[in-house]
């Protein structure tokens, strides 16, 4: 026998006993007493930037204030990546603020973020005071990991002098409406290419994400039992004939182009606001933007365009959550935290304030002072109205969307001649996908 | 203590850090990836014991022909274009006799440039519209591709960009060609062979070893294919990487930049198939291994032995 063998064995079992032993572990929660006092040390990891860090360690500083005993570390510009592989890894911070909802479905059913019930409970809580859409995208099978700090809404902002030019009195209401302003909208070389594109319907432009077009049409995403539905719900159908006509009009080779021309979206080059596109998808931080960016601009903001006129006044929203690591050193001291940044109304509207973005709670919504922009209030109407959707979430985060994402730029590229049977295997590809985890 | 012991001792001090350092780096993560690939793990909560499900699922992945597919072009395209671009231009700076070192310079400059700044420059000066290259081709009547944005374009971009950055491999080259002995070309032209004969029959056998070098080098690169595709992607797609994070625009356009360990990587730390994704790099090692090995196989010169 190779004398090597054992030796070979031994290192393999040892370096898997290793492994097997440098993988987390299950650990349990328990709840304090109801007044039992809070101190100590808690660490906030968030992903915001130089402008919106200093915000955020401004609303930090207001909370320590009012809390003396406990101090808050904050680590700015911390990703999803980083945070998952220190909760991984053991050594999660007490408190995550993600960009993401699409990590909810992964963070609560893997426990990475703990139930919050028992914190919910026990300082009695009303979960009614946040509106229904940003309840739905901060839990997961029943299980509450996650609370929203702010909210984001989508709507459509429209170029008034491009709209006077070519006699347009009011904002498009419908799909067909926004296909007719978009026609009118738009104007041609004499080559035929694009000079000025009415809206950009490419699904890989921008903002026009299908999530945030969705709402258009009320198209679903997931079956009740977490399968795909993008080939059973017919408003899928109707979202993409409409944007395929739109596409055939302009020529997908013309737009292909003109978009490869244009700037990147988050630079002062962006296309809307150079007045390259007259009509654009995007979300209320577009309005800081627009200040910062074009202050000669004049636009107007509205809800995004429907099929069916009963639908309008909604949009996509969706929004910043938080929570508590399974591995926090200070559950509770992070728990104080995470109660006070996402239903203290006064902190919630100083951090909308601030940051531009919708706030979450009824008191911080009806706040005067956040009402007063009409641009800004069109934004909060959209996040208030019934109509509006969120992306559910997936224990495999976004592959459901991005999977679908793919369908759809080899749809609008003419490479599907078979709406039908297309969705049907998009519908095959979202569940092959989702199920790879296992 | 024993001669032949204490020597054993005093080599194993000499090795013990690069054994160390392989040991941490190299086979520890290794087992651990091999034993998650039998595993259902999300990096989050205690791995569970699955067997071969992951190795069976990779028939049913929708997405793995792509990447395999672009991977493959990559490969077939890139590699061979990166050794003749190379020998090329070492063939050519060594007929420079004055200036030679600010030539070999010049040209080896671009392999410094950090990969992922390469990628960011490359998609701006290809940038229909508004980059110089497509308006300098309309000022000769040329009506520019839309490189890194149109699916047929986007991996000929890639190419071109390597291309761009191929110094390391061409002053390797360099060095073998100038090793060719003079004699070896001064008794060829004495039979009367003119400069395609000499490179045939002197220059390419001499230098062999170095393409072999150079072909499993590159395959073995081009194999982990991902900075640059991964960043011409997410910037020519002009969309936001806040929020969604960077893998929202892999393979943009169309998935035609979509390689395999972009796949590998969306599926581990975007979808949370650590587990899978595991068993794709174990997949992809082997292949890796098993292409070394064939090509080492192939042509022994590369251990200075006759084929």
């Amino acid at each position: 026998m190779n004398k090597r063998i054992p030796h070979t064995l031994f290192a393999l079992g040892a370096a898997v006993l290793l492994t097997t032993a440098c993988t987390p572990a299950p650990k349990e929660n328990k709840v304090a007493d109801p007044g039992t006092a809070v101190s100590g040390t808690v660490e906030l990891w968030h992903f915001f930037t130089e402008r919106e860090a200093t915000a955020i360690d401004q609303v930090v500083k207001d909370f320590t204030a009012t809390h003396p005993n406990i101090k808050v570390t904050v680590k700015a510009g911390q990703d999803d990546s980083k945070v998952t592989q220190a909760i991984g890894a053991g050594n999660g911070p007490d408190v995550g603020l993600s960009y993401s909802t699409d990590i909810v479905g992964k963070f609560c059913s893997s426990g990475a973020w703990v139930d919050l019930k028992p914190y919910l409970d026990r300082d009695k809580v009303d979960l009614n005071q946040l509106n229904a859409t940003t309840r739905s995208y901060t839990e997961f099978d029943g299980k509450r990991c996650a609370m929203p700090f702010l909210a984001d809404a989508y709507g459509m902002y429209y170029n008034k002098d491009l709209f006077a030019k070519a006699g347009i009195t009011s904002p498009p209401k419908t799909l067909d409406e926004l296909t007719e302003d978009a026609k009118k909208l738009t104007v041609r070389n004499p080559d035929g290419s694009l000079k000025q594109v009415g809206f950009l319907p490419l699904y890989d432009f921008y903002e026009n994400a299908a999530a945030h077009l969705a709402p258009a049409t009320g198209a679903k995403w997931l079956t009740a039992d977490g399968k795909s539905a993008v080939g059973a719900d017919p408003n899928w159908k109707t979202l993409l004939t409409w944007q395929k006509n739109l596409v055939d009009w302009y020529g997908y080779a013309n737009l292909t182009k003109f978009k490869a021309s244009l700037g990147d979206e988050f630079s002062a080059d962006n296309a809307f606001q150079k007045g390259q596109v007259a009509i654009n998808i995007d979300a209320e931080y577009r309005l800081a933007f627009l200040k910062d960016q074009s202050p000669d601009l004049k636009y107007g903001v509205a809800p995004l365009p429907t099929s069916d006129p009963a639908r309008y006044g909604g949009g996509y929203v969706t929004g910043n959550i938080m929570g508590i690591s399974k591995n926090a050193k200070n559950p509770e001291a992070a728990w104080e935290l995470i109660k006070y940044l996402t239903t203290d109304d006064a902190a919630v509207i100083k951090l909308a304030g601030l940051l531009k973005n919708v706030p979450t709670t009824t008191k911080a919504i009806a706040d005067p002072t956040l009402n007063a922009d009409p641009d800004f209030k069109t934004f909060i109407d959209i996040f208030n109205n019934p109509n509006s959707m969120t992306s559910p979430p997936s224990a495999s985060g976004p592959a459901y969307q991005e999977t679908f994402g793919q369908f759809l730029t080899t749809y609008q590229s003419g490479k599907v001649p078979d709406l039908d049977k297309g969705l049907t295997e998009a519908d095959q590809k979202i569940n092959g996908v989702m199920s790879l985890g296992g | 203590m024993g001669v032949r012991l204490r020597r054993g001792a005093i080599t194993f001090s000499f090795l013990a850090p690069a054994l160390i350092g392989i040991a941490a780096f190299f086979v520890y993560p290794l087992i651990s990836a091999v034993y998650f690939s039998f595993t259902k793990f999300d990096l989050l909560s205690v791995p569970q014991w699955v067997g071969l499900d992951n190795y069976r699922r990779m028939a049913d992945d929708p997405f793995l022909l792509q990447a395999v597919r672009n991977t493959l072009w990559m490969v077939a395209v890139f590699v061979p274009v990166r050794i003749l671009g190379a020998i090329g231009l070492s063939m050519l700076l060594v007929q420079f006799k004055r200036g030679a070192g600010i030539y070999r310079t010049i040209f080896y400059l671009p392999a410094l440039i950090p990969p992922v700044a390469a990628t960011i420059a490359f998609v701006y000066l290809l940038k229909p519209g508004t980059g110089p290259v497509n308006h300098l081709l309309e000022m000769v009547g040329v009506d520019g591709p839309l490189w890194f944005n149109s699916p047929a374009w986007a991996k000929p971009s890639l190419v071109l960009l390597g291309l761009w950055g191929i110094g390391e491999l061409m002053i390797i080259f360099l060095a073998a060609v100038l090793g060719v002995p003079e004699s070896l070309y001064e008794a060829a032209s004495l039979d009367g062979a003119n400069a395609w004969h000499k490179f045939r029959s002197i220059t390419l056998p001499t230098i062999r070893p170095v393409i072999l070098f150079a072909a499993v080098t590159g395959v073995i690169y081009t194999l982990q294919y991902f900075d640059q595709a991964a960043v011409a992607g997410s910037i020519a797609s002009g969309q936001a990487t806040v929020g969604a994070g960077i893998s929202q625009s892999f393979g943009y356009p169309e998935g035609s930049t979509f390689t395999y360990p972009l796949w590998l990587y969306t599926v581990g730390f975007r979808y949370s198939a650590l587990g899978y994704a595991n068993a794709l790099a174990i997949a992809l090692f082997a292949v890796a291994l098993g292409v070394t090995v064939i090509l080492l196989r192939r042509a022994k010169a590369f251990s200075g032995e006759e084929s």
